[in-house]
């Protein structure tokens, strides 16, 4: 293999991996505030997806330009999320991580067949766009401009989420719930506003990631559950609960999943992350920079 | 009256822990409670800063009643709860810990100014601003709990057990802090186990018992109360 074709690799892939971080950070932030793993998360990648592709469908606005409006109503779709399942679900007496799960899972499965209903399984595609189809050729290595574009907010979403966790007053409020979810109310704070906020943080993070993806995947019904393996993977092997574990994570994913393809047939480039995923469960099972 | 509990009753799984209290805190006091391991000092404050839900009484505070609203708006209405375990966020640094003290405040100018005050009280947490909460010592954790209540800037301070776990040297540096908080102010509720030091800073105290109130009065009767002196100042 040429130097030139490994740079390719290599550059394709922590691209890749900077959208797979993108797309698990919100799962693992949301974790980190309060210890749910939310099975959804697939599904509000692709509603972010299918929104992308509904607001550039009636308006024609370009994709680029819709990624804040449907970042905004993911936000909200999260904190309705928690304020109508999830905080119920909490309230179990018994079985509470059952309950979770079950309670995230559902929904999950709920927002598939609506889409499937309303939107039918047909693929469906946002063309003409203006990344859509056009390379950036750098001394050789062809990169795609979506996925540059994806990389570039990606970077741009993570230095934005550290502003927010180590700058701002509601970033120490998440961080104190993280902490200790009884001990907020001692100081006025309200732990299911700071939950609200926090799913609809969670919620938007991944909404903006489906704007990205909605311009260069194909969008389906069960879009969410292929990239959702991939985000429980990253977020495992960043450390659940970590946010930075997960760019880390997402970046060495990306990296795993396309030199594997190098190596064994296209088909199986799968297989190397799932094997690096096993090797973190028996080494190191609270990841990179897990607290667990 | 600042505070004022009715006939609270608060009950774990059925197991009555508090029974039937009533007591009153007036404006600028330091009242006492005290009482053996299990007596039910530290459920009777958590019944009253919303921390535990009683199941019957009423607590009524600065003219209002606050028996059912959830705990961090009992915060925000400026009654303080430092409970016996500190719950700091041990993770979080000196400082993030007494800034989200005064986040209720974050609009406000003047958000950081009772920091001044807790600086003079306990000059030590100066030194550690930035030191994760975890590393401090058990006397100095205890010193940043009651400084992050002050920062809610509140009218009543509830103390649960402020001097245990902590160096003797520091036990009185604590209570000498209760008594300058007063004078700024703030009336102060506390629970202890240490009858006598208590005693001595308090103006009035009330005496629990698996329970109940079995004695109450000003710090002076009950210093010279005969079963008092017995059962708990060991004279």
């Amino acid at each position: 293999m040429s130097t030139e074709a490994l740079i390719q690799v290599i550059a394709s892939g922590l691209l890749m991996g900077l959208i797979y971080a993108l797309i698990a950070v919100g799962l693992s932030l949301i974790f980190g505030l309060m210890d749910v793993v939310n099975f959804a998360h697939g599904e509000f990648l692709m509603v972010a997806m299918y929104a992308t592709f509904g607001l550039w469908l009636v308006s024609g606005i370009d994709p680029v330009l819709l990624a804040p409006a449907v970042t905004a109503l993911l936000f909200v779709m999260g904190a309705l999320v928690y304020l109508g399942i999830v905080r119920y679900a909490m309230r179990a007496k018994a079985n509470i991580g059952m309950v979770q799960i079950f309670a995230t899972f559902g929904l999950a499965i709920l927002i598939q067949g609506l889409s499937q209903y309303f939107f039918t399984p047909d693929y469906r595609s946002i063309s003409n766009t203006w990344l859509g189809g056009h390379t950036l050729n750098v001394f050789g290595v062809y990169l795609p401009w979506p996925q540059i574009y994806g990389g570039v907010i990606s970077v741009l979403v993570f230095g934005g989420l550290y502003l927010l966790m180590s700058r701002t007053d509601f970033g120490r409020a998440l961080e104190a719930t993280r902490e200790d979810q009884g001990a907020v109310a001692l100081v006025g704070i309200d732990r299911n506003r700071v939950f609200a906020l926090g799913w609809g943080l969670g919620a938007a993070l991944v909404g903006i990631a489906g704007a990205v993806l909605a311009i260069f995947y194909y969008i389906h019904p069960q879009v969410g559950a292929t990239f959702a393996l991939i985000a429980y993977v990253t977020v495992a092997l960043g450390g659940f609960g970590s946010v930075f574990g997960a760019l880390v994570a997402g970046v060495i994913v990306g990296l795993v999943e396309a030199l594997t393809a190098v190596i064994l047939p296209s088909s199986l480039k799968a297989v190397g992350v799932y094997a690096l995923y096993l090797g973190v469960v028996f080494v190191r099972p609270s990841g990179l920079f897990g607290r667990l | 009256m600042l505070l004022d509990v009715e006939k609270l009753t608060t009950s774990y799984r059925g197991l009555i822990a508090i029974s039937d209290i009533s007591l009153a805190v007036a404006e600028g006091e330091i009242v006492a409670v005290a009482g053996a391991n299990g007596a039910g000092k530290s459920t009777l404050l958590k019944s009253i800063s919303g921390m535990e839900r009683p199941r019957d009484g009423a607590v009524t505070f600065a003219g209002d009643r606050i028996e059912t609203l959830p705990a961090h708006l009992i915060t925000a209405r400026g009654l303080a709860y430092v409970p016996e375990n500190r719950r700091l966020f041990p993770r979080l640094s000196v400082y993030d810990n007494l800034r989200l003290g005064s986040y209720m405040h974050r609009k406000l100018p003047d958000r950081d100014a009772p920091l001044e005050r807790c600086f003079a009280l306990f000059p030590r947490l100066k030194e550690r601003l930035s030191q994760r909460a975890e590393t401090l010592s058990g006397g100095e954790q205890q010193m940043l709990a009651i400084s992050r209540a002050l920062m809610t800037r509140p009218k009543l301070l509830m103390l649960d057990e402020p001097s245990q776990g902590i160096m003797p040297k520091l036990v009185d540096e604590i209570f000498q802090a209760v008594l300058s908080i007063r004078a700024t102010g703030v009336t102060i509720l506390i629970v202890e186990q240490r009858l006598a030091e208590s005693l001595e800073i308090a103006d009035r105290g009330y005496v629990l018992q698996t329970g109940r109130v079995v004695l109450s009065g000003s710090a002076a009767d009950l210093r010279d109360n005969p079963d008092i002196r017995r059962a708990y100042l060991g004279i």
